[in-house]
């Protein structure tokens, strides 16, 4: 197959190498479990549980609120602590609603419902049901409810399903380790996609510094006309969906659409392999692999993680700290694109893909320096854009020019922060004024509302001073045999 | 050639004067800045400003006697607005965005006299007499006039507290390099 070149982009080291030759082990069972009841886009679960209730493995703690969300799960067996305020794996550090549920020890199934024998004679709308109930999301770190992803195929017309191999994140190797350990799971979870969206063509992206993973999948897909491996070229940000879909089918995704405008839809490997496990068995998504690398910790796995398992308890099952200290940078995700993580108290949620823990060396952190306008950061930019121009207008609070420069387009993938020779924190102006430029947005938002009602109540009032003068003037010029108008009450005085 | 000279000479003269002409008696007399400038603002008459009202604030911009931040429920966002319509390259760096408030009512306060109620420009207050008060969060923007009227004290004005839907990344803090 002729893959497209994609612009820009740099070549990190992989410093894989801890992790990626770890089979995936399943975390025993830890003594508490916090599941945050916003663990994916759009509005949160409502608890349909309360304190003191017993629940078994699969059953529903939280069902989906609205048209974009998604259902939460009990990872295990046991009973609910409480409904509590828990400081979420978000750089912000702000509080989340959160179930308390503590393990029983004896992870019994609870009642789940009969798997598809064969799910290519289902209807999509029953693929969408039933990946809706499972509560799956985009398991690459999106966290997107993967049924409403599904409902596209209503509204856009699509060609190619293509399954997100690439992770081209450094240190995190959970997709590589998943495709070669699962990947008849991922091919079937892949293929019930496929029929979810209904179209035929599906594209397995898997980038070339991972062979074992590229010859698992491949044989996995031997003899199928309608799945086909891929291997790209390792270069950073390959898994954005846009880059992708670029690279893999030579359509470009136009700025503020979606890849569906072009007919194509991404999704991860995980995401694959939870649907699979749903519609042939039943099973809600409970739990998700996970790297667990960094120079800070003692050792590096690829790990089975129950959903709302406490990072403090990851670590410690892992061996802890180096040097037993917290290390200089903890992040959620990937260095790249990942978030600092704002305590070691913080709850695994859905699209935790990794935990690292960073020495000083590995994170290089230096003073930033002026910009000596090298046009570096133009070259490595995969969207296109300047980022010097950008970053200068920002620095300025000039983000109408910002905007105008195209900063709504950033994926925010890092590439220019890290490749500036002056250490200039690029990407993180842009995060800054993207997310500035939403809460504009929403005030903007609020004052044309809140503008209406204003005007709203001032006809209001004219209109009730009209009448009440209308009233006025037909009380004089009435026949004086009428009777006098009724004096007002307290009641009608507050209505008026 | 003295024709052409000529012929150009009296075209520019009699083009000349229908220009002056026009400028003299056709010209636009009223000044639709004001206007523009008090739809911009948001309209609920606050006075936090200054002036007595949105209009006369929008006249006082429009002529450059006031700062384009007067606006305190308006915000950065009115600010920003007010700045690219009059033109004027606003400095807005070092503007403290007033800090968001919006009323609460205590309920153990209210007598149910609804002057709150008659003051809200946005009915933001639901209520009716004798009944307890309260305030919908969604309309309210803090411009403060139920605080002013209410007779026992019962409403207080808090700070919007940021939380997980609205909080963003900081702008970055450059630390000094070292010097060349």
């Amino acid at each position: 197959m002729k893959l497209s070149r994609i612009r820009g982009g740099i070549h990190p080291e992989y410093r894989k190498e801890r992790t990626q030759d770890a089979p995936i082990v399943t975390l025993p069972m830890p003594r508490i479990l916090c599941l945050l009841l916003k663990q994916h886009v759009g509005s949160a679960a409502e608890p349909v549980v309360t304190s003191g209730k017993r629940v078994k493995k699969g059953d529903l703690l939280a069902r989906a609120h609205g048209p974009v969300s998604a259902p939460i799960h009990a990872p295990t067996s046991g009973s609910i602590v409480d409904i509590i305020e828990q400081t979420a794996p978000h750089p912000s550090g702000l509080p989340q609603k959160a179930i308390q549920l503590r393990p029983d020890g004896k992870d019994q199934w609870g009642i789940l419902p009969a798997g598809l024998e064969d799910p290519f004679s289902a209807s999509p709308a029953e693929i969408d049901a039933r990946v809706a109930a499972a509560g799956i999301v985009g398991l690459g770190g999106a966290a997107f409810p993967s049924a409403v992803k599904l409902g596209l195929r209503e509204t856009h017309t699509l060609d190619t399903l293509i399954l997100n191999g690439a992770e081209c994140e450094p240190y995190l190797t959970c997709d590589d380790r998943v495709m070669r350990e699962y990947a008849a799971q991922v091919v079937d979870g892949a293929r019930i996609l496929a029929h979810g969206l209904t179209l035929s063509r599906v594209v397995v992206a898997i980038e070339a510094n991972k062979p074992q993973a590229v010859e698992a999948m491949t044989r996995a897909v031997a003899g199928r006309t309608d799945i086909v491996v891929v291997t790209v070229p390792v270069q950073y940000p390959m898994g954005s969906e846009r880059h992708l879909c670029k690279a893999i089918t030579g359509r470009e995704t136009p700025a503020g659409k979606l890849t569906a405008d072009i007919g194509v839809v991404v999704h991860n490997v995980g995401t694959a392999r939870a649907v699979h496990q749903a519609i042939r068995f039943g099973r809600p998504l409970l739990s998700r692999v996970i790297t667990v690398s960094g120079g800070a910790l003692v050792s590096g796995h690829n790990i089975d993680v129950p959903l709302g398992t406490l990072v403090s308890d990851l670590i410690t099952w892992c061996g802890g700290f180096t040097d037993g200290k917290v290390p200089h940078r903890l992040i959620s995700g990937g260095p790249m694109m990942g978030h600092p993580l704002p305590a070691l108290d913080v709850p695994v949620i859905k699209g935790t893909s990794g935990i690292l823990a960073l020495t000083r060396d590995e994170i290089n952190e230096q003073p930033a320096g002026p910009c000596i306008r090298c046009g570096t950061c133009v070259s490595v930019c995969p969207c296109g854009l300047m980022p010097l121009e950008i970053a200068a207008f920002i620095r300025r609070d000039n983000l109408d020019a910002a905007t105008r420069s195209g900063v709504r387009d950033c994926v925010s993938c890092g590439s220019c922060s890290y490749i500036c020779p002056s250490h200039i924190p690029l990407v993180q102006y842009f995060n800054y004024a993207k997310g500035r430029l939403n809460a504009l947005d929403r005030e903007r938002r609020k004052h044309e509302r809140l503008k209406g009602l204003v005007e709203a109540r001032r006809a209001r009032m004219d209109k009730l001073a009209r009448a009440k003068r209308d009233a006025a003037a037909r009380a004089r010029t009435a026949p004086p045999a009428a009777p006098p108008m009724a004096p007002p009450t307290a009641e009608t005085k507050a209505n008026a | 050639m003295l024709l052409a000279v000529g012929s150009l000479a009296v075209m520019g003269a009699t083009l000349g004067s229908i220009l002056g002409i026009a400028a003299r008696y056709l010209a636009v007399e009223s000044d639709p800045l004001e206007a523009e400038l008090q739809a911009l603002l948001p309209g609920s008459q606050c006075g936090q400003c200054g002036f007595v009202g949105c209009g006369p604030a929008a006249a006082a911009l429009a002529k450059g006697e006031a700062p384009v931040t007067l606006c305190a429920p308006g915000g950065k966002a009115v600010a920003e607005q007010l700045a690219r319509r009059l033109g004027i390259g606003a400095d807005l760096s070092g503007h403290e965005d007033v800090e968001p408030r919006y009323a609460v009512i205590n309920e153990d306060k209210c007598i149910g006299c609804l002057r709150c109620f008659q003051e809200c420009s946005t009915d933001a207050i639901v209520g009716a007499a004798k009944q307890i008060h309260t305030v919908l969060l969604d309309n309210c923007h803090g411009c403060a006039k139920c605080f002013h009227t209410c007779p026992t004290e019962a409403v207080t004005m808090h700070k919007v507290q940021v939380n997980l839907a609205d909080w963003h990344w900081h702008k970055p803090k450059l630390k000094a390099s070292r010097k060349h």
